[in-house]
């Protein structure tokens, strides 16, 4: 959380708005407390008193069976699950929080370049046509051939997105957002078709997975997606300055001094990675990326030096607390975490823009 | 500051109370180790918990999946995982279970590895639409749970009347053509091709499927409808109010100059007793060849 140069009191603050440091502070508070609290509910009851336990389990000092389930569940299935949420919830939030500062419109969302609506091809080809013409390319990949597919699937989508909006050496912030719609159509339509051959187990699987599950959270799947969380945490800092100059324009941000060029490919190359890997591990998760900028934006304006690592907290909050809701709302069953969010953010949601504003964008 | 600490403390404290009634229940609960004698089962597939009921086992039974819609009591009397294909590891373990028999089809991937490296009994039974396949998930099933006997009689008692059946099928002298419409969305039919349990079982009713070359649950526009040209049509029922939605079937443009039309040959049958490839598939499969021909005498030497 240490971002430079507090003295220089942005122009854009409104003097009532809470100090950034106490923002962060609080943020990061109840990240904490709702990480313990991910740690110690769910439907097994197990709780952190049963923590020492599980961890001399874990380091081999004891292999009683009772001590081994509570391994299993606090360390091999809560622990991932947590840290997988609060990744999905950090991606996401400040994806769409560089999205909506990129195009300066308070409606963007990661989706709009493509990674998305490339990810659900990949993903939705991968579940249909994985038993069929693509076996030998799926089945080697067992259970990675998912996620590999969702990943890979959204960061060509927006490769093709950045070539054709970027022909004439200049990245064109107005024709990305015209072509990601139309990208977005094609892929939606091709998807569309794949899912027409499925059968009923394969639709049943498409609904799930576009419904967003953390249930399968691993280790592996942690170690996969940590490299992009630390991308994140580096990039964040780079880009809050030039961000904050999109805010009044492009043109006025490059006569501010500021390489717009660069900032615009660095924000597209880490929201397609963030998002990518996000969608890999959790399938889709619509929501975060739309509305946790705009909570942030109600919280502490729209100085993207606060907005940006803001979102990052409080979409991994959420998300860690949407999934608490999911796993226990229907005990022992699970409910998709993109019904769960929808369910609870966007009441809460609306009820801050009626209280407040639109939070910067009038 | 004050706005913004207030907001999310009160946001934090009301999902802290939200969650007081889960931990403090649960609590008391937890850690109690279940008793090794008797195994505690969680079945996961209709046709399996179906096979343990008919097997007297049902005692055994701690939890099922939500395809486990017969006997109606499974759903009612036992806790629910959810859906098959989307569990959740630790809901699953949540139940106790000591011995999990799932069917090849329960999912995610990811949960059932985690399942069969918990220490928990977890054992694969495979899902084959076929009469062979139903008395082997029998003897299977029978077997995890030193039911051999009984299992051995079920077994037997099903392939007799397979046996029965298959006499049946020999006695047809003009084999029917049959068409399976799963639902029927904006008046367009999703119906079952080659590879289905709609297939199978129409297969051993005698009747040969309409929809050629379609293989799957499809939807089929009106004019490949004209082309089936169905002797009969079977629908799902799904309880009292979705009659007259099933009465559209022959109503259907496709299928108004249909013989199965003509004759007014709509077959309803539930779901899961038609499909579900469990105990009852020998009677399912007579019940449906009855519906279809039903001038013959055959029906009458069976069972």
């Amino acid at each position: 959380m240490t971002i430079a140069d507090s003295k220089t009191e942005s122009a854009v603050m409104i003097p009532s708005r809470p100090s950034r440091s106490s923002v962060f502070m609080a943020l990061t508070a109840l990240l904490f407390f709702m990480a313990l609290l991910s740690l110690a509910i769910g439907p097994t009851g197990i709780s952190l008193h049963a923590l020492p336990r599980a961890l001399a389990a874990y380091l081999g000092y004891t292999s009683d069976s009772a001590a081994e389930r509570d391994r299993l569940v606090l360390i091999d299935l809560r622990l991932p699950r947590t840290l997988l949420a609060a990744f999905v919830g950090a991606a996401l939030a400040t994806s769409g929080a560089m999205m909506q500062g990129l195009f300066r419109n308070p409606l963007a969302d990661p989706g709009l370049i493509g990674v998305s609506s490339g990810a659900a091809l990949a993903a939705i080809a991968t579940i249909v046509l994985g038993h069929g013409i693509a076996a030998p390319l799926v089945a080697p990949l067992g259970i990675y051939a998912l996620p590999l597919a969702a990943f890979v699937g959204g960061l060509i989508t927006t490769i093709i997105l950045v070539a054709i909006a970027g022909r004439h050496g200049q990245l064109a912030v107005g024709t990305l957002l015209l072509a990601g719609i139309a990208v977005g159509a094609l892929a939606g339509s091709i998807s569309g078709f794949i899912a027409y051959a499925s059968d009923d187990r394969e639709l049943r699987d498409l609904t799930l997975w576009s419904m967003g599950s953390l249930s399968g959270a691993s280790w592996q799947k942690v170690f996969a997606v940590t490299p992009f969380a630390i991308a994140i945490g580096f990039v964040i800092p780079r880009l809050t300055r030039g961000l904050n100059g999109f805010l009044l324009g492009e043109a006025e941000a490059m006569h501010l001094g500021i390489d717009t060029e660069q900032i615009k490919r660095l924000t597209i190359a880490t929201t397609a990675a963030a998002v990518g890997a996000a969608v890999a591990v959790a399938g889709v998760i619509g929501f975060v990326g739309l509305v946790v900028p705009h909570v942030m934006r109600l919280i502490s304006g729209p100085d993207n030096r606060i907005v940006l690592p803001g979102s990052a907290l409080l979409g991994a909050t959420l998300v860690m607390v949407a999934d608490m809701i999911a796993r226990m709302a229907v005990r022992p069953a699970e409910l998709p975490i993109g019904v769960v969010l929808a369910l609870i953010g966007a009441p809460v949601f609306l009820h801050l823009v009626l209280r407040r504003g639109m939070g910067g964008w009038e | 500051m004050r706005m913004t600490t207030r907001f999310l403390i009160s946001a934090g404290a009301a999902f802290l109370l939200a969650t007081v009634p889960f931990v403090s229940r649960e609590a008391f609960a937890a850690d109690a180790p279940a008793a090794a004698s008797t195994p505690r089962v969680l079945s996961i597939g209709g046709d399996i918990t179906e096979i343990l009921y008919d097997l007297g086992q049902q005692d055994k039974i701690v939890a099922v999946d939500t395809t486990s819609q017969y006997p109606a009591d499974a759903l009612k009397d036992k806790k629910s995982v959810g859906y098959m294909r989307a569990l959740s590891a630790e809901g699953v373990l949540s139940v106790n279970p000591t011995l999990i028999i799932a069917s090849d089809e329960a999912g995610p991937p990811e949960v059932v590895n985690a399942l069969k490296s918990s220490g928990v009994r977890y054992i694969t039974i495979e899902d084959k639409p076929t009469a062979d396949g139903v008395s082997a998930k029998v003897r299977h099933v029978g077997n995890l749970l030193g039911a051999d006997d009984a299992a051995q009689a079920l077994a037997a008692k099903i392939e007799s009347e397979f046996a029965t059946l298959k006499a049946a099928r020999k006695e047809i002298k003009t084999r029917k053509k049959v068409l399976f419409i799963l639902a029927i969305q904006n008046g367009r039919a999703t119906v079952a091709g080659a590879g289905t349990a709609a297939d199978s079982i129409m297969q051993l009713a005698g009747a040969d499927n309409a929809a050629v070359g379609v293989s799957g649950y499809k939807p089929v526009s009106d004019e490949q409808l004209t082309e089936f040209a169905p002797d009969a049509v079977i629908v799902m029922r799904r309880g009292e109010s979705d009659q007259h939605k099933a009465g559209q079937a022959l109503t259907l443009a496709g299928l108004r100059q249909s013989p199965a039309a003509k004759t007014d040959k709509l077959i309803e049958m539930d779901g899961l007793y038609l499909l579900g490839f469990g105990p009852r598939a020998p009677s399912a499969a007579r019940d449906l060849m009855k519906s279809i021909y039903p001038e013959a005498g055959q029906a009458a030497a069976m069972p």
